[in-house]
């Protein structure tokens, strides 16, 4: 608890200087880009929230098989509290992603297997979420969103590769082999974007735990 | 008690009562074909368009009724402490798990032998038009039916079963629903079989995955 709250206090220091470079990077060092202009700047915010989507989901998978081996409640803490964090950075993908394809593919949405999957993957933790809040008995919550956790995860291949069956992609592989070129200054402004999303993440995810650590002091002194 | 004996006696079970009682595939049978009915009005009568979304039709209506049919043989598990008593029984948990899988399949299959005429009668359109269907059926209702009675399991120990089970269940199960029904409207319009191979495949691997995941963790995400 003492050392959460030490990590915390680092943590929120460290934000405070991190994330204005990730905007200086965004902004003032990466190129405008040629054909797009300005509205391109939202990429190294959307592709950071998604990365870091994923890896908090990641993350919960980890954490669940390990609750689920262990038993041991911190693992089921540190899951939930990773899945509500994923599903801030998922949402943000999914508003930024819109309102960047308006403007450069001319329509809000398309059924890219991309697209498509990390929308059915937000509903796969909304459910996650929701099912925590629907359950009072905290072993049967960790246990059962444990399950979720794992299942939900391995999931997300076989729903991508259906996806892509059902609808060739039209989305641009940017960062992949053999895609689109991408200027090296503004390879370096992502970079600096995805650490900076890494550092917002791990600080959120220590802030939620000592939430959760507190709520549990406050039932506990509640039962006295 | 060895496993294949613990399941089979949870099977029939579940077949004797059903066979007394009848509630499951009497709700769920009425609504399946009312569903049916329903979805007919998204059409102009007799068109064209019959053929190519008679698939998509078919499954929905299967789906959906199959949650309702889901949630009611949990609920019936669950008056009464039934469903604790049978994980007190000195045998794997997972037979009891499987048990339940192959008499929640039996009861979806049943819907969809009622069904399949239904089609004939209403869109002059033969579902089973291949011999492949029969696998897709099979494959298809299994994976359902084995990711169906987890969740369903799962969202009866909710406060607001008869959300959380559709919310929980949907977003898992898309790839099996896309594959059912492109498979299906494959073998409707005539086309190439070759086409439905992959989503066979993809079926198969999603049924094969899934039961050996649950299979892992069933007895973790069960246990007091």
């Amino acid at each position: 608890m003492k050392l959460l709250k030490k990590l915390d206090t680092i943590f929120s220091i460290l934000l405070f200087f991190v994330v204005p470079i990730g905007l200086y990077f965004a902004f003032f060092y990466a190129p405008l880009e040629k054909i797009m202009g300005l509205i391109q700047k939202i990429f190294y915010f959307h592709v950071s929230s998604a990365w870091i989507g994923f890896f908090a989901f990641f993350i919960t998978f980890i954490m669940s098989i390990l609750y689920l081996i262990t038993k041991k409640i911190i693992y089921d803490d540190i899951a939930s509290a990773s899945a509500e964090i994923g599903l801030i950075f998922c949402t943000i993908v999914i508003v930024t992603g819109p309102l960047w394809a308006r403007p450069t593919w001319g329509v809000y949405w398309t059924w890219d297997p991309r697209l498509t999957s990390t929308l059915i993957l937000w509903f796969i933790y909304v459910g996650y979420v929701m099912l925590r809040q629907f359950m009072e008995e905290s072993q049967k919550r960790a246990q059962f969103s444990a399950a979720l956790g794992i299942i939900g995860f391995i999931n997300v291949p076989i729903v991508f590769l259906s996806i892509q069956w059902w609808e060739n992609t039209i989305h641009p592989n940017v960062v992949q082999k053999g895609g689109g070129g991408m200027h090296p200054d503004m390879f370096v402004a992502m970079q600096v974007c995805l650490f900076v999303f890494t550092i917002i993440y791990i600080s959120l995810l220590i802030r939620r735990l000592r939430i959760i650590f507190l709520e549990r002091q406050v039932k506990l002194l509640e039962l006295d | 008690m060895n496993y294949f004996k613990a399941l089979f006696t949870i099977v029939k079970k579940d077949v004797l009562m059903e066979m007394r009682t009848k509630e499951v595939v009497n709700a769920s049978l009425v609504f399946a074909i009312l569903l049916v009915i329903v979805f007919s009005f998204i059409m102009e009568p007799g068109s064209e368009v019959e053929k190519k979304i008679a698939g998509g039709i078919f499954w929905m209506a299967v789906t959906f009724s199959g949650i309702l049919g889901l949630n009611k043989t949990m609920m019936s598990e669950l008056e009464g402490g039934n469903f604790e008593a049978l994980m007190l029984a000195p045998v794997d948990k997972s037979a009891i798990f499987f048990g339940k899988v192959i008499s929640n399949m039996l009861v979806l299959i049943l819907l969809e032998i009622i069904l399949i005429p239904l089609f004939l009668i209403f869109y002059s359109i033969n579902i089973v038009s291949h011999p492949l269907m029969i696998a897709v059926l099979f494959l298809a209702t299994y994976g359902y039916a084995l990711v169906g009675t987890l969740f369903s399991m799962i969202s009866v120990r909710t406060n607001s079963r008869e959300i959380m089970l559709p919310l929980l269940l949907l977003p898992i199960m898309i790839p099996i629903l896309i594959a059912a029904i492109l498979s299906t409207n494959i073998f409707i319009s005539g086309s190439d079989i070759i086409y439905s191979y992959n989503w066979i495949k993809l079926t198969a691997v999603f049924d094969i995955i899934f039961t050996a995941v649950i299979f892992g963790i069933f007895s973790a995400i069960i246990e007091e």
